[in-house]
């Protein structure tokens, strides 16, 4: 059962005067993931662009509690507030772990591993931006073979690590992955995210209009094409079965998909690649979405 | 009712946290600390003690789910040694920075590398300007009464502190202690309220980013800046020593051990040469010292118990007749001295005394210090007028 834009919390828990970026992904999806998570919410934040986002002291664009932690500590940080919750016997509260792709994938990735494992009670959110954004666009493990970014001036020559992969390899109850360019199918999966117990991982893509150079009106434009070539999956992982939801569904269903070109010409960031780095961005995608077809079939859904 | 047991200090440190009755412990192994989170655990499993213990996957990450799990108003404990507290050196600014009274117990081992397993105090000594308090212990019971007044201590002043301990010199050595009643404990030590309401009607982003000049909220009203924030730290720390010295006479007063000094002194009426030292090695101090009355001389023994605050004024005092003070350091400041033999000469500065200083680096890795050592480095010390040069090393044979 979709959730229809109507149906929305009129509750808005990111107020205007944020200081993200125009055009951020992350401003739109946070919005979403605020509205699906409500007010009996403790967030935990690592130093991202989500920091700038809530603002300077002593004011916030966030009207959530929040506790600002070090860059590596998210899932740590979220363990210790679940605990700390726990022991007090407050337990109405959902704990959320927000983190991007360099605090999930790179740095805080021990911290992250160790939560899943031990099944933490709580919701982690990668936001990914497929760089270091904040500090100014340096490679993370999550940019893509073939984008420019401040440390990889050339181009990057390696594939974006499997995130995915790696958090299912832990077991943990739920998985998910997003798109701001769809809020609705982000909002649900926040919802069924934040009503299941032990640790969640949720995995959305974000578009930088600095970071990936593109103008700050395309955010959703782009949003579509990465999900459209299928660079960007829309899925979800439920005790084991992969099932494709949204657009990837539909999808899935009519057979159409477009060329990671068209995706890749709209960024600034992609502007050397070779055309044998198209090639092999296009096989590694064609063969991821064909692992999550045959999977999505499996699952009974399709 | 109190009762004596015979225990080491690992298990009196657990024991300690226990009798707080801590609601969140977060710890990871390392020698010679291992022990404490192994009898923790026992006592959580059993029912004994009713907290979360987490078994995380790291010291950055021990720590850092104490500072989350104090932020939202639990009572927590962490205890690790060496490497595991220089991997925790950016969540021990944190927690100092958010203000949280993290109580840690540390069994003090050496550095490396090369690796040891052994006692030195190079792990503790490199942490002091993080904003943690430190106090260090001679004994088993002073690790048990230490960790006690710690959470009363820290809960006044919402800064964490460091219960220091020798490594194997008191971790893994049992003596008897004292463990103190339950309902003496409970008493002594009410429950932590923290300082902000995580739950409360309205929500807050906590240590968000901070400018270097104060700005006005939504009323109007102008808040600190980020600098304004660490100068209420020093502030705090700076007036931590009343805070202490109460604590510790309210804690004799109630079980009959009274702590009511940031230093311990040994026959240091009329003494002109004074031996400085701090946490077991002041039992071989003592020794030395007697050893040297015997022969005539007039020695005392001075051990710092509080490293941060440094008692500055206390040890000026201690010190204000002495024509000789000879520090031993467990720890070394390379390119420098022993950090105890810096900030006495600095406390000294300020008073403007002159005493002979000479600085000796003892017992790094384990290496055994005996009392006689003391005593010869000291009459070396006095006989060559302070002319030494310093730091000296004991026990190395080159």
């Amino acid at each position: 059962m979709t959730t229809k834009v109507m149906q929305l919390p009129e509750e808005e828990y990111m107020l205007p005067g944020t200081r993200a970026c125009s055009g951020c992904g992350l401003s739109l999806a946070y919005r979403h993931i605020l509205k699906a998570l409500g007010e009996k919410t403790i967030l935990t934040i690592p130093a991202c662009c989500l920091t700038v986002l809530h603002g300077l002291y002593p004011s916030t664009s966030v009207r959530l509690t929040n506790i600002n932690t070090a860059f590596a500590t998210t899932a740590a940080s979220a363990t210790g507030i679940a605990a700390g919750l726990k022991a007090l016997g407050k337990t109405d509260y959902t704990v959320v772990g927000i983190a991007g792709d360099g605090g999930t994938f790179d740095i805080g990735i021990q911290a992250l591993s160790a939560a899943a494992e031990r099944n933490t009670d709580f919701l982690y959110i990668c936001y990914d931006n497929e760089g270091y954004m904040n500090t100014g666009t340096q490679r993370s493990s999550a940019t893509p073979m073939g984008a420019f970014t401040t440390t990889t001036p050339g181009t990057k020559f390696e594939h974006k690590k499997d995130i995915l992969a790696i958090m299912e390899a832990h077991g943990i109850p739920y998985m998910a992955s997003a798109s701001p360019a769809y809020p609705l199918d982000l909002y649900d999966k926040v919802v069924k995210a934040k009503n299941i117990q032990g640790t969640r991982f949720m995995h959305i893509n974000i578009p930088c209009p600095p970071g990936w150079g593109y103008p700050t009106d395309d955010l959703v434009k782009l949003g579509k094409l990465a999900v459209d070539t299928a660079m960007w999956v829309l899925l979800e992982i439920e005790n084991g079965v992969l099932r494709l939801t949204g657009r990837s569904r539909s999808m899935a269903r009519s057979g159409k998909k477009k060329p990671v070109s068209q995706y890749l010409q709209l960024q600034g960031r992609f502007k050397h690649i070779t055309p044998e780095q198209i090639d092999y961005l296009q096989d590694w995608t064609d063969k991821r979405w064909q692992r999550f077809l045959q999977r999505h079939e499996l699952s009974g859904t399709a | 009712m109190s009762k004596v047991q015979i225990i080491n200090g690992n298990e009196t440190a657990a024991m300690g946290a226990k009798l707080c009755r801590v609601q969140v412990i977060a710890a990871y192994p390392i020698t010679p600390q291992s022990k404490i989170p192994e009898t923790l655990i026992k006592y959580v499993e059993s029912g004994e003690l009713e907290a979360e213990f987490i078994r995380v996957e790291s010291e950055h990450s021990a720590l850092t789910v104490c500072i989350s799990a104090s932020t939202v108003g639990a009572r927590v404990f962490t205890a690790t040694a060496a490497n595991g507290l220089a991997y925790m050196h950016e969540q021990l600014h944190w927690a100092a920075g958010a203000r949280l009274p993290i109580v840690m117990a540390l069994a003090n081992r050496g550095l490396g590398a090369p690796w040891t397993i052994f006692n030195d105090m190079q792990d503790s000594i490199s942490q002091r300007d993080t904003g943690w308090m430190q106090v260090y212990c001679r004994d088993n019971q002073e690790i048990m009464d230490s960790i006690i007044m710690a959470y009363k201590i820290c809960e006044q002043l919402h800064v964490p502190m460091m219960v220091c301990f020798d490594g194997f010199v008191l971790s893994h050595t049992v003596m008897p202690v004292e463990i103190p009643d339950q309902k003496q404990v409970d008493a002594f030590l009410p429950p932590y309220v923290p300082h902000l309401q995580v739950d409360g009607p309205d929500p807050i982003n906590i240590n968000p980013v901070m400018l270097a000049d104060p700005r006005a909220n939504a009323q109007g009203v102008s808040c600190p800046s980020y600098m304004g924030f660490r100068m209420r730290l020093q502030e705090t720390l700076e007036s931590a020593g009343d805070v202490i010295l109460n604590v510790g006479r309210e804690f004799g007063e109630v079980f009959g051990r009274s702590y009511e000094c940031l230093l311990w002194e040994y026959r240091t009426e009329g003494a002109d040469t004074i031996l400085l030292t701090m946490g077991s090695l002041a039992n071989e101090a003592s020794l030395a010292v007697d050893a040297l009355r015997e022969k005539g001389w007039k020695a005392g023994a001075v051990a710092l118990r509080i490293f941060r605050p440094f008692p500055a004024a206390t040890l000026r005092q201690a010190l204000s007749d002495a024509k000789h003070v000879v520090i031993f350091d467990k720890n070394i400041s390379y390119g420098n001295e022993g950090a105890t033999c810096t900030e006495t000469k600095a406390a000294l500065f300020e008073g403007g005394l002159r005493p002979t200083i000479t600085n000796y680096i003892v017992g790094l890795g384990g290496k055994s210090v005996a009392a006689a050592d003391l005593e010869a480095a000291t009459i070396k010390s006095v006989e060559q007028k302070g002319q030494v040069r310093t730091p000296q090393w004991i026990g190395v044979a080159v």
